[in-house]
C-alpha cells in the first residue's frame, strides 16, 4: 500500500494541515510528513463525495453507460461512492442482480458502487421485490427505490416502508403522481403553455411527498425523497422534519441551477424528470439546501445515447449527466454565493448521503484512523463545461456554462483514483 | 427571413408584408391561368408526419401555382414508433435537394428542431407542430379578417378589432399562433372556453377571457368569433362532462349568432364538428368566413413560399 502526505491542504473548517495516509487509512492530520509529499497548498481536502442517485445503466443499457465508465466519471467528479439505481435490465430486484452490480463495481475499483434495490418486482408497482434478500446479500442493500417510477399505490408504499424497518432500510421515493403527469414533457407553467408541451405540474410531486411523509410517520420508517424540485415540496419536508418524521431529501445540481426557460430551445438535453422548474423553485431549493431542509445533493446522473436526445422533444428520453459537474454546482450554490461554507458542502456531498445509506467507510470526517476516502479540489479555478467527459454519453446540460472549481485528486481507500485531474487507471 | 417556424419570428411589418403579398397572390388565383413562374426550378417538400389532407393540398397547390416542383412525403414513423427518425428523414430530403421543407408533425417543436438542427439547408415552414403553432393558419385567418373588415386592406393591420377565440385553447396550435399574430397586428384578443382548457399563462397574454360564451358576447363587443375544433380525444379525457354540455355552453348556435349581431364575423379553421362547437346556422350564415378561409389559405401559403424562397423584399 502506498504512503503519502497531502501537504498544506485546507480542511472543511478552514484550517490548514498535512494529511498523511498509510495503508488506506488516515495516519495523521497535522504537520508531520510521510512517504510521497504532494503539494496541496490552496486546495480543499474533503471526505470523498457520495452520490445517492446514479444511473450506471449496467446491466442492460451498456450503450449509455457501464459500471466502469460511470465509475470513471464519478472518480473524476470527486466521488468515492455511488449508488447505482435499480432501473437496469434486468431490474435490480433480486439478490443476484445487486450482487452482480456490486461485483462490477469492485472490479472497476475506482469508487464504491453500492446498488439500490427495486421496491417492486420489475419496477412494476404491483408487488414487493425481495427486499430482505437484497439486504442480506453481499451487496448489503439498504436503499430501495423504483426511481424513474413512483411507488404510487399507497398501500404498497405503506407496506414497503414498514417492511424495511427490520433491516434499517430506507425507501427512496420518486415522487410523481402518475395520473397527474400522463404524457408530461416539462414543468407546467407559463413556458409549457407557450411551447405547447404537456405540463408536469408541481402538485404531482407535492401530493405524493405529503402522502408519504404521513405514511412514514404512521409506520415510523425512514423515507428519502429523490430529486426534490419544487418550492412546495420544500415546505412539506420542512413541516415533516419539524414534526420529527424520519424523512431526508435530495436535490440535483441541475435543479439548483437550470430552469424551464431552457425548454424554449426545444433541445431535449434539457428534458429531465422531474422537470426543470422556475426561478422561484430554484431559489427555494437553494435556501433549503443551506438551511438543512434538504439533506444532500445527488446527481441523478442519467446517461442516454445520442439518438435518444437528437430527436423531437416529446420523443426524447428524460435525464442528464451530472457526476463530473456536481461538486462545481454545489460550490457555486453554497460557497461562491456566500450562502454557506465548506462544512455544509461536505455534509451535503459526503456525510449525509453516507449516513442515509449507512455506508461505514464513506462520508467520514478526515480524522485519524478513518478510511482515506478523500476529494481534493481547487476552488479557485473555473472551466467552461463541454461534452460528456468520461461518461459514454454526452447529454450534458451545463454545456457552455462556466462553473467554478476543479477536482484535482480523488483518493479511494488510500489509493489515487484520480490524480492531477486525470484517471489513475 | 429564412424559416417560418413561429409567428413570433415575424415583426408587425413583416406580417403585413406577407398579407399584402397574399393579396397579390389572390388576384393570381382569380385569373384563368393561375400560375406564376416565380419558383421555377425550386423543390418544395411537404413532409407530413400527421395526416392533414386539407393543409397538405393547400401547400401543394400554393407551391405548384408558383411553378415549384412538389414532393409529398408522408412519414408515418417517428423515433417513438421505431420508424425512421426525424433526423434521418431530414437528411434524406437534404440529399434530394429540397429548397423548402413544409413540415407537419405531432410533436411540439419539431419544426423548430428541423430549422435549428443544421440537418437541412433549405427553408423550414411550420405547417403545424403538436399543440404549439400553426403560423400559416394564423396568417390566413388574419388575412381573411383583414379583407372582410377593410375594403382596401393593403398595408393595414387589425388595429382595434376585437376577436374571441373560443374552445380548446390549451391544446390548440391555431389559438397560440392567432393569439400572438392578431395581437401583433393590433387586434384585441379574448379567450373563451371551459377552465380546464384555458391555461392561465395564455390568459395573461390576452386582452380578456371568459368561461362563458354568453358573457363574452355580452361583454366584449366582438368583431369576430373564431370557433376551435373540439378534438375527439378531449371528449374522453375529462376536460368537460359531455359533448351536449359543451355545445350548450360554448357552441355557436343560432341564438348566440343573433346576439352577436350582423357585424360580427364567424370563423373556423376547419374541419368543423357541426352541432358541437358550431351549428349549421352559424357555419353557413352570411357572416361566416369559413369558406373564404379555405380559399385564402392557398394565397397566403403562396405568399409565404414567395417570401422565403424568391429573395423577396424582406431578404
Amino acid at each position: 500500500m502506498s504512503e503519502f502526505t497531502l501537504v498544506n491542504a485546507t480542511l472543511a473548517d478552514g484550517s490548514v494541515a498535512n494529511i498523511g495516509v498509510t495503508d488506506g487509512v488516515i495516519k495523521f492530520i497535522g504537520d508531520q510528513k510521510i512517504g510521497e509529499q504532494i503539494d496541496a497548498k490552496g486546495l480543499v481536502a474533503l471526505p470523498g463525495f457520495v452520490d445517492l442517485h446514479t444511473h450506471l445503466r449496467e446491466p442492460g443499457f451498456e450503450q449509455s453507460e457501464t459500471v466502469l465508465s460511470g465509475s470513471r466519471a464519478a472518480a473524476l467528479g470527486g466521488f468515492t461512492a455511488v449508488h447505482a439505481m435499480a432501473n437496469t435490465m434486468p431490474v435490480a430486484d433480486t439478490a443476484g442482480v445487486v450482487e452482480q452490480i456490486k461485483s462490477l463495481g469492485d472490479e472497476a475499483g475506482l469508487v464504491q458502487v453500492q446498488p439500490i434495490g427495486a421496491v417492486t418486482v420489475g419496477l412494476g408497482g404491483e408487488r414487493l421485490a425481495e427486499l430482505g434478500a437484497m439486504a442480506n446479500s453481499r451487496a448489503k442493500v439498504t436503499i430501495f427505490s423504483d426511481d424513474g417510477k413512483c411507488v404510487s399505490d399507497p398501500l404498497l408504499m405503506r407496506r414497503a416502508l414498514a417492511y424495511v424497518k427490520s433491516f434499517d432500510g430506507v425507501i427512496a421515493q420518486h415522487a410523481q403522481e402518475p395520473r397527474l403527469t400522463e404524457n408530461s414533457q416539462m414543468h407546467e407553467g407559463n413556458v409549457s403553455a407557450e411551447l405547447g408541451l404537456a405540463g408536469w405540474p408541481s402538485v404531482a410531486e407535492e401530493s405524493i411527498i405529503a402522502r408519504d411523509v404521513l405514511l412514514a410517520e404512521a409506520t415510523g420508517s425512514r423515507l428519502h425523497i429523490c430529486h426534490l424540485s419544487t418550492a412546495g415540496s420544500v415546505e412539506i419536508i420542512r413541516w415533516a422534519k419539524q414534526r420529527g418524521i424520519k424523512v431526508t431529501a435530495e436535490v440535483t445540481p441541475h435543479h439548483l441551477l437550470l430552469t424551464d426557460e431552457l425548454a424554449r430551445t426545444y433541445n431535449p438535453v434539457y428534458k429531465v424528470n422531474p422537470p426543470l422548474r422556475t426561478d422561484a423553485d430554484v431559489k427555494a431549493l437553494r435556501e433549503a439546501l443551506v438551511d438543512g431542509t434538504i439533506d444532500i445533493v445527488a446527481t441523478d446522473h442519467a446517461p442516454h445515447p445520442v439518438e435518444s436526445k437528437e430527436c423531437e422533444w416529446s420523443a426524447a428520453a428524460f435525464g442528464m449527466l451530472g457526476l463530473e459537474t456536481a461538486a462545481s454546482v454545489a460550490q457555486l450554490v453554497l460557497i461562491d454565493s456566500g450562502a454557506s461554507n465548506w462544512q455544509r458542502f461536505s455534509e451535503v456531498m459526503s456525510v449525509n448521503p453516507a449516513a442515509i445509506s449507512r455506508l461505514e467507510s464513506q462520508g467520514q470526517k478526515l480524522e485519524v484512523g478513518n478510511v482515506a476516502n478523500i476529494a481534493v479540489i481547487n476552488p479557485r479555478t473555473t472551466r467552461v463545461i463541454s461534452g460528456g467527459g468520461a461518461s459514454k454519453s454526452s447529454n450534458q446540460p451545463f454545456e457552455g456554462i462556466e462553473l467554478p472549481g476543479t477536482v484535482i485528486h480523488t483518493i479511494y481507500r488510500g489509493t489515487f483514483s484520480v490524480r492531477d485531474s486525470k484517471l489513475a487507471k | 427571413m429564412k424559416h417560418l417556424v413561429s409567428v413570433s419570428d415575424l415583426s408587425r411589418e413583416a406580417a403585413i408584408a406577407i398579407l399584402d403579398t397574399s393579396l397579390e397572390m389572390s388576384e393570381v388565383n382569380d385569373r384563368d391561368i393561375k400560375k406564376l413562374p416565380t419558383l421555377r426550378g425550386k423543390t418544395v417538400v411537404n413532409l407530413f408526419f400527421e395526416d392533414s389532407t386539407r393543409t397538405r393540398i393547400s401547400f401543394e397547390v400554393a407551391a405548384k401555382r408558383l411553378s415549384a416542383d412538389v414532393i409529398n412525403f408522408a412519414a408515418k414513423g417517428s423515433s417513438v414508433s421505431k420508424g425512421e427518425s426525424l433526423k434521418d428523414t431530414a437528411q434524406t430530403l437534404e440529399a434530394i435537394g429540397a429548397d423548402a421543407v413544409v413540415i407537419r408533425h405531432h410533436a411540439s417543436g419539431a419544426a423548430h428542431m428541423l430549422a435549428n438542427s443544421g440537418w437541412v439547408k433549405g427553408s423550414v415552414i411550420n405547417a403545424g407542430d403538436g399543440t404549439h403553432e400553426h403560423p400559416t393558419q394564423a396568417l390566413l385567418d388574419a388575412f381573411t379578417l383583414r379583407s372582410a373588415i377593410h375594403a382596401d386592406a393593403r398595408g393595414k393591420g387589425l388595429d382595434g378589432v376585437a376577436v374571441a377565440i373560443v374552445g380548446d385553447i390549451a391544446h390548440s396550435r391555431v389559438a397560440r399562433s392567432n393569439l400572438v399574430l392578431l395581437k401583433k397586428l393590433g387586434a384585441k384578443v379574448y379567450l373563451v372556453g371551459p377552465p380546464t382548457l384555458l391555461p392561465s399563462a395564455l390568459i395573461s397574454q390576452a386582452d380578456g377571457y371568459s368561461y362563458s360564451l354568453d358573457d363574452a358576447i355580452a361583454t366584449f363587443k366582438l368583431d369576430a368569433v373564431m370557433m376551435l375544433r373540439v378534438q375527439l380525444e378531449r371528449m374522453t379525457a375529462g376536460f368537460f362532462p359531455s359533448e351536449r354540455e359543451y355545445a350548450r355552453i360554448w357552441g355557436l348556435n343560432a341564438d348566440r349568432l343573433a346576439l352577436l349581431g350582423s357585424n360580427t364575423f364567424v370563423m373556423h379553421p376547419g374541419p368543423m364538428n357541426r352541432g358541437l362547437e358550431i351549428d349549421a346556422a352559424a357555419a353557413d350564415s352570411k357572416n361566416s368566413l369559413v369558406l373564404k378561409q379555405v380559399a385564402n389559405g392557398v394565397s397566403v401559403r403562396m405568399a409565404v413560399l414567395y417570401h422565403l424562397l424568391s429573395g423577396g423584399e424582406n431578404e
